[in-house]
């Protein structure tokens, strides 16, 4: 993927030189900067806090810690443990992730000291009772979505690039989505999805930004909000680590079964 | 409790206290049961239809060596109303774990679990069945073991030496799900001379390819589930004797998982249990995700198991087809239901089974169960429950 990225970026540069670039191009080229300025973290881990709160203003917790090997070439692989609720306490799901094709995942139970292989053709489902879905926690490969640039724009006072994206995966429960990508950081701030019949299901705000070996930036807080239900999501992200030194070999079934 | 239990027990003790790099935590939960029974016993002495019993289970875990060494303590005791035997306790894990690139070792007692079918566990066999859990066979005793792991890219072997045997716990006289007549768990005989002190071996292969994930195992050693031998007391009363036969038993573990549909086999040959005899559970488990345009997954799973001593066989699964609904509502409760129908093709005996589970508060989980039991034959092992439908509330303290 770097090589194809690394093509593409020389591509368009040319092309931004030689031709003027249609909006879909340079939706593409800002996917393809804002993925390469995120390449070469290898591994992070870190803890989650979730907040569910219906439309009464009822919460639900649940916390997880979760660890992520970066593969050059496909999908991320990552391993999300449950602390919280503690009647799911050491359950673990373990993921190898593909751009286009189902992910390969696997749940451990830790009552049973049971691994399964689960379906994962459906990424639209909702993560543990919450407003995320799968596909909305998985890594973001430039090759998910086809893009369009639509307009610049200034959110919350910053610089931001406006783009149009279609989900590429067959099984998606979107028709598109609207990422605010700020041009500083080449990260999201703001993300609008729409459901499969167009209508606006939610909104995704990212915040508390802060940079990491002095070039990756992780938001501390994402508030996703459902306009359909009324019910929203908060997570806030704490003790972010990198090059952990892990290897595939902590992202393998053995791994799994000793989760804790 | 038995002697390689308390020589582990005092190893790891020690290991508990030198291994102070790094403070451990203490997890669990405890429970109060309620079990309704909507008819009267078989027998007399099984003289009652509710049930309370108490269940805790606490779990320490320690850590050290950036996570490469390990140590767990589980614990398990059960008080229960009516049934002597149900009363018991047990040390479910107490291991030491050491992990490296190509390989882990691990020392003590603890649970392993094989296979993929959801109505009988049938390829499963490391462990002893605690019977007066549940019937569903889910509830193991530790297994005391040396298990070496070796994982490389073409696989993981997992070697185990188990030197010593559990016997299976039975419901006593006065507890209902149980045989009639009942058994005698104190009169258990075996065909090792070294009775439950003989070492038992085990191996195992297992790996994925793309969405297949395989597991190959044999196992040498005194059989988990005892030929149940009919006997009679001095006073004229029958009783079942267990007797723990010594197998050889090769067994196969497939899922292939394409999209929403899983397709699952086990299948198992064993030898030295009477008759040499083979055995499969197949079946498959299609999920329908968001049914209705709600966050409802809707899973339907069917499995055949079929065994091939028929009649004889010790199992109730010897020509059986399973039916089977799973709901998984997506709530934040984590509601859950699963109803499920096993139907004898041999003697027409039908058993249905509900299980279901909502968390009620953050740390609150409530539990009901129903297994209810029709048309049982004479001939079928299940004749022995036919009085014995239940319903069960269970709610759980997590910590």
């Amino acid at each position: 993927m770097k090589i194809t990225s690394t093509l593409a970026i020389l591509l368009s540069l040319l092309l931004n030189t030689a031709y003027a670039e249609t909006p879909e191009e340079k939706g593409l080229a800002i996917a393809i900067e804002a993925d390469t300025r995120d390449t070469g973290w290898t591994d992070q881990t870190a803890n989650m806090n979730m907040v569910l709160k219906n439309k009464q203003g009822d919460t639900s917790t649940r916390t997880m810690g979760i660890t992520t090997l970066e593969v050059n070439g496909d999908g991320d692989k990552s391993l999300i443990i449950f602390d919280n609720p503690r009647d799911v306490k050491g359950t673990a799901f373990l993921s190898h992730t593909h751009s286009l094709t189902p992910d390969d995942q696997w749940l451990y139970l830790p009552a049973l000291k049971r691994v399964k292989r689960i379906s994962s053709s459906n990424k639209s489902g909702p993560f543990v009772g919450s407003e995320y879905a799968y596909e909305d926690l998985a890594s973001q490969e430039v090759e998910k979505y086809k893009y369009k640039w639509l307009r610049d724009e200034a959110i919350d006072g910053r610089d931001s690039f406006v783009i149009e994206r279609f989900p590429q995966y067959e099984h998606s429960g979107y028709t598109r989505q609207i990422v605010w990508l700020d041009k500083e950081m080449y990260q999201p701030v703001k993300l609008d999805f729409y459901d499969r019949k167009n209508a606006q299901l939610k909104t995704l705000r990212f915040l508390d930004y802060k940079q990491y070996l002095d070039q990756y930036w992780r938001p501390g807080r994402m508030e996703m909000t459902n306009h359909q239900t009324g019910k929203s999501t908060t997570l806030a992200w704490a003790d972010y680590q990198f090059k952990n030194g892990l290897t595939d070999r902590n992202f393998d079934k053995n791994t799994l079964k000793r989760a804790r | 409790m038995y002697k390689t239990g308390k020589v582990l027990t005092v190893t790891l003790a020690s290991i508990l206290v030198c291994s102070s790099v790094v403070a451990g935590e203490w997890s669990g939960y405890a429970g109060l049961e309620f079990r309704g029974f909507t008819q009267t016993a078989q027998e007399s002495r099984q003289d009652h239809s509710t049930n309370f019993s108490f269940v805790f289970e606490p779990e320490y875990y320690r850590e050290w060596d950036k996570g490469n060494q390990s140590i767990a303590f589980v614990p398990f005791v059960r008080l229960d109303e009516n049934d002597n035997e149900r009363t018991h306790y047990d040390i479910r894990e107490l291991t030491y774990l050491k992990v490296a690139e190509t390989w882990e070792l691990r020392l003590g007692i603890r649970k392993v679990f094989w296979g993929v079918t959801e109505f009988q566990h049938l390829v499963d066999i490391i462990n002893q069945t605690d019977l007066v859990e549940n019937l569903d066979t889910e509830d193991k005793l530790g297994q005391p073991m040396i298990n070496f792991a070796l994982i490389k890219d073409w696989g993981t072997v997992d070697l185990f030496v188990m030197p010593y045997f559990r016997e299976r716990n039975f419901p006593g006289t006065s507890g209902r799900l149980r045989t009639l007549p009942h058994i005698d768990k104190d009169r258990s005989r075996f065909e090792s001379a070294a009775k439950e002190k003989r070492i038992d071996l085990a191996a195992r292969y297992s790996h994925y390819f793309g969405d297949w994930d395989i597991g190959i195992s044999h196992f040498y050693g005194t059989s988990r589930d005892p030929r149940l031998l009919l006997s009679i007391d001095n006073s004229g009363n029958p009783f079942f004797i267990p007797f723990y036969d010594i197998i050889n038993q090769t067994s196969l573990d497939i899922q292939a998982t394409k999209g929403n549909m899983l397709w699952k086999l086990e299948a198992l040959h064993r030898s030295g249990q009477a008759t040499t005899y083979n055995a499969i559970a197949a079946g498959f488990e299609y999920t329908f995700v968001g049914i209705m345009e709600t966050a409802i997954d809707l899973g339907l799973l069917s499995e055949y198991h079929y065994d091939d001593r028929g009649e004889s066989s010790t199992s109730t699964f010897e020509d059986d087809i399973a039916l089977g609904a799973r709901f998984a509502f997506n709530d934040a409760q984590s509601s859950e239901a699963l109803l499920g129908l096993v139907w004898d093709r041999n003697t027409g005996g039908k058993f249905f089974n509900i299980e279901a589970s909502r968390r009620i508060a953050d740390s609150w989980l409530l539990e009901l169960q129903g297994r209810f039991f029709f048309n049982q034959k004479t001939s079928d092992p299940a004749i022995a429950f036919n009085r014995d439908d239940y319903v069960e509330l269970f709610l759980t303290y997590n910590f």
